[in-house]
C-alpha cells in the first residue's frame, strides 16, 4: 500500500514537472514570437511612415540572420583561437574558415559584376599589431565583438559589459589628444598635414588622428587581385586573385596544418578503437573531410552566415542605385535627421556586416547630446559621423543581431539572465578596453578587420588574423596560469 | 559566487562554474580532468551554453565519456567519467 502511494507520488511529481517543461517552454516561445513581432512592426511602421526605411530595415533582418546563425552555431572567433590554444579542440576555427570561404565563393561573382560595396583597407604591419591587442582582448572578454553581442541575446549580462567597455574605449580613444600628442612621432603629424583634411577635424591634435592620417593611409590599400595586376572588376580578378589565391589556398593551408597538428590523432585513435585502420592519402582525406563536418551546427550557421553576408551587400547596392546615394548620410539628410553627420554628410555605411564602429558612434553620440565635443577627429568627424542610434543603420543591424541571438536562445530554453560577478566583470571590462584598442588600430573587430576582408580578398584581412592567433595564444597563457593557481587551491581540500 | 570544486562521494567530484563566460568553464573542467584518476566522475555545473560545445567537443578528443546531459532553463549539469 504504501509503496503504491510512493509511486503515485513519483508519477504525480514527474507529471507536475513535465507539465511546468511544458509551460515554461511555451512561456519562451512566446517571448520569441513576441521579439520577431516587434522588429517586424519596427520595419513595417518605419516603411509606412517613410520608404526610405526599408534601407535601414535592410541592415536590421540582416542582422537577424547573423544573430541566429551565430548563436545556432555558437559561433565565435575568440573560441576559434582560443580553443585551438586552451584545449585543443579546433572545432570553430574550422567552422570560421569554412563560413569565410562560403562568404567568398559568394562573394566573387559580386565582385566581379562591380555591385560589391567592399573597399579593400592598407596594408601594413599596423594590421598585425591591431590583431594582436584585439586577440588578448577577446580571450580575456571571453568572447570577440560579434560573439558578445549574440551572448547578450542569451541574456548574458558579462557579454553586455564588454560590449560598453569595448564601445567607450573606442569612442574615447578616436578623440584623445592632448597628452597622448607627445607620443606622435614627428613624420605622422607632418604627413597628417599635408593631407589637406578640414579644419575642423584639427588634424594635429589626436594621436589615432595623426596616426590614420599620417601612417595607415601611406599604405596601399591591395586586394590579391590588384597585387596580381587584375581589376576586382573582373572575373580573373575575383575569381583567380581574390577568392583562389587570397582564400582558398590559405585556407586550405591552414585546415591542413590544423588538421596535422591538433585532429588527426585523435582521429586515427577514434578509427583505431572502431576497428578501422586509417591508411594512405584517402584515409587521411578522409580525417580531413570528418575535421570539416566535425559540427553540423556550426557548419550550418556558416554557411547560412556566408550566404547572407555576400546577399547583405548586393541588396543594398541594389537599394542605393535605386534610391540614387551612395552613402546613407543622403538618406537621413532626406527623411530629416541631419545631426551628426560628418563634415562630408556622410555616416558609417558599410553595405555589409560590421561591428564595432556603430558601438562606438552611439556612444559618440551620448558623449556629444552630454556636451562633450567629438567631431573634431577623423573617425567620427571626417568619415563616420555620430548619428542618432535610433536611425543609424549600422546600429539597427546590432540591435537585431542581439535580437535574432535571443529569439533563437528562448527558443532552444537557453535564454538565461546572468549576472556578471567582480570577478567576471573585472574580465569583461579589461577584454572589452584590449579590443577597443585593437580594433580602432586595425580599423575594425573580427568580422570588418578579419572575415569580410579576408573573404573579399583584401590583403590586411590575414594579417589580422595572425595578429589576433597570437594575441589569443597570449592571453590563454595568462588565463592558464590563472585558472591552474585558483583550481589548485581548491582540488587541495578534496586531496587531489 | 566564485568557482567550486567539491568531492561528493567515491570517486565523484563536483565542480560548479555557474556564472563564469568563456573561457572559464572549458579550461577549469579541461585542468580537473587532468587531475582526476581513471573512472572517476565529473559533475559539472555551468551556465554558459557555448562553453558546452567546446567542452563536448574536448571529452570527444580526449577519449573521456559524457554519460549524463541535462539542461533546464539554461542550466547545464553534465556528468563526465575519465578514460
Amino acid at each position: 500500500m504504501q509503496q503504491q502511494v510512493a509511486s503515485a507520488a513519483t508519477a504525480d511529481a514527474a507529471m507536475a514537472k513535465i507539465t511546468r517543461d511544458v509551460d515554461a517552454k511555451i512561456k519562451t516561445r512566446l517571448w520569441a514570437m513576441g521579439l520577431l513581432g516587434f522588429f517586424a512592426f519596427v520595419s513595417v511602421g518605419t516603411f509606412v511612415y517613410n520608404e526610405y526605411y526599408i534601407y535601414l530595415s535592410v541592415y536590421l533582418w540582416f542582422g537577424m540572420i547573423y544573430g541566429m546563425c551565430l548563436q545556432y552555431g555558437r559561433f565565435c572567433f575568440s573560441s576559434a583561437f582560443r580553443d585551438l590554444f586552451a584545449i585543443k579542440v579546433p572545432r570553430m576555427l574550422v567552422g570560421i574558415v569554412i563560413a569565410t570561404l562560403l562568404f567568398g565563393v559568394i562573394s566573387a561573382p559580386i565582385t566581379a559584376s562591380g555591385l560589391s560595396t567592399f573597399h579593400a583597407a592598407p596594408v601594413s604591419s599596423h594590421a598585425i599589431i591591431a590583431g594582436v591587442f584585439f586577440g588578448i582582448g577577446m580571450v580575456i572578454a571571453g568572447g570577440c565583438a560579434s560573439s558578445s553581442l549574440y551572448k547578450t541575446g542569451e541574456g548574458n549580462m558579462n557579454a553586455l559589459l564588454v560590449i560598453l567597455s569595448l564601445s567607450l574605449t573606442q569612442a574615447l580613444f578616436a578623440d584623445v589628444g592632448g597628452w597622448a600628442n607627445y607620443f606622435v612621432p614627428e613624420a605622422w603629424t607632418q604627413s597628417a598635414l599635408e593631407k589637406g583634411l578640414p579644419a575642423s577635424i584639427n588634424v594635429t591634435d589626436g594621436w589615432v588622428d595623426q596616426y590614420l592620417a599620417g601612417y595607415v593611409w601611406n599604405n596601399p590599400a591591395l586586394t590579391y587581385a590588384e597585387v596580381l595586376g587584375m581589376p576586382n572588376a573582373s572575373i580573373g580578378g575575383a575569381f583567380v586573385g581574390n577568392l583562389l589565391v587570397g582564400i582558398l589556398i590559405p585556407a586550405g593551408l591552414l585546415l591542413a596544418v590544423v588538421y596535422v597538428l591538433y585532429w588527426r590523432k585523435g582521429y586515427r585513435n577514434k578509427q583505431k578503437k572502431a576497428g578501422n585502420v586509417v591508411t594512405g592519402l584517402s584515409g587521411e582525406l578522409a580525417g580531413y573531410w570528418a575535421m570539416i563536418t566535425a559540427n553540423k551546427r556550426t557548419a550550418i550557421a556558416g554557411l547560412i552566415l556566408g550566404i547572407a553576408c555576400a546577399l547583405q551587400m548586393l541588396v543594398i547596392q541594389g537599394l542605393r542605385v535605386k534610391f540614387g546615394f551612395k552613402n546613407a548620410g543622403v538618406l537621413l539628410d532626406r527623411i530629416g535627421w541631419d545631426f551628426g553627420l560628418s563634415v562630408q554628410g556622410t555616416v558609417f555605411d558599410p553595405g555589409y556586416w560590421y561591428v564595432t564602429t556603430q558601438e562606438a558612434q552611439w556612444v559618440g553620440w551620448t558623449l556629444q547630446k552630454m556636451g562633450i565635443e567629438n567631431m573634431d577627429n577623423i573617425y567620427f568627424g571626417f568619415v563616420n559621423g555620430i548619428p542618432n542610434p535610433a536611425i543609424n543603420p549600422a546600429d539597427w543591424m546590432s540591435f537585431a543581431l542581439i535580437g535574432g541571438a535571443a529569439i533563437i536562445a528562448l527558443y532552444h530554453n537557453e535564454f538565461k539572465f546572468k549576472k556578471p560577478t567582480w570577478e567576471t566583470a573585472m574580465w569583461s571590462v579589461i577584454g572589452g578596453f584590449f579590443m577597443g584598442i585593437g580594433a580602432r588600430l586595425g580599423l575594425g573587430c573580427n568580422v570588418g578587420a578579419f572575415f569580410v576582408r579576408v573573404a573579399n580578398g583584401d590583403c590586411s584581412g590575414w594579417l589580422f588574423g595572425l595578429g589576433m592567433a597570437g594575441g589569443a595564444y597570449l592571453g590563454v597563457k595568462f588565463f592558464n596560469w590563472w585558472t591552474e593557481k585558483k583550481l589548485a587551491k581548491e582540488m587541495e581540500s578534496c586531496g587531489l | 559566487m566564485g568557482m567550486k570544486f567539491e568531492k561528493t562521494g567515491e570517486g565523484r567530484y563536483r565542480l560548479n562554474v555557474n556564472g563564469y563566460v568563456c573561457p572559464h568553464p572549458q579550461i577549469y573542467t579541461k585542468k580537473a580532468l587532468e587531475k582526476l584518476g581513471s573512472g572517476d566522475i565529473l559533475e559539472l555545473f555551468f551556465d554558459n551554453p557555448s562553453s558546452g560545445e567546446s567542452i563536448e567537443a574536448m571529452i570527444e578528443n580526449d577519449g573521456n565519456e559524457l554519460v549524463e546531459k541535462t539542461v533546464e532553463s539554461g542550466q547545464f549539469e553534465w556528468h563526465i567519467q575519465k578514460a
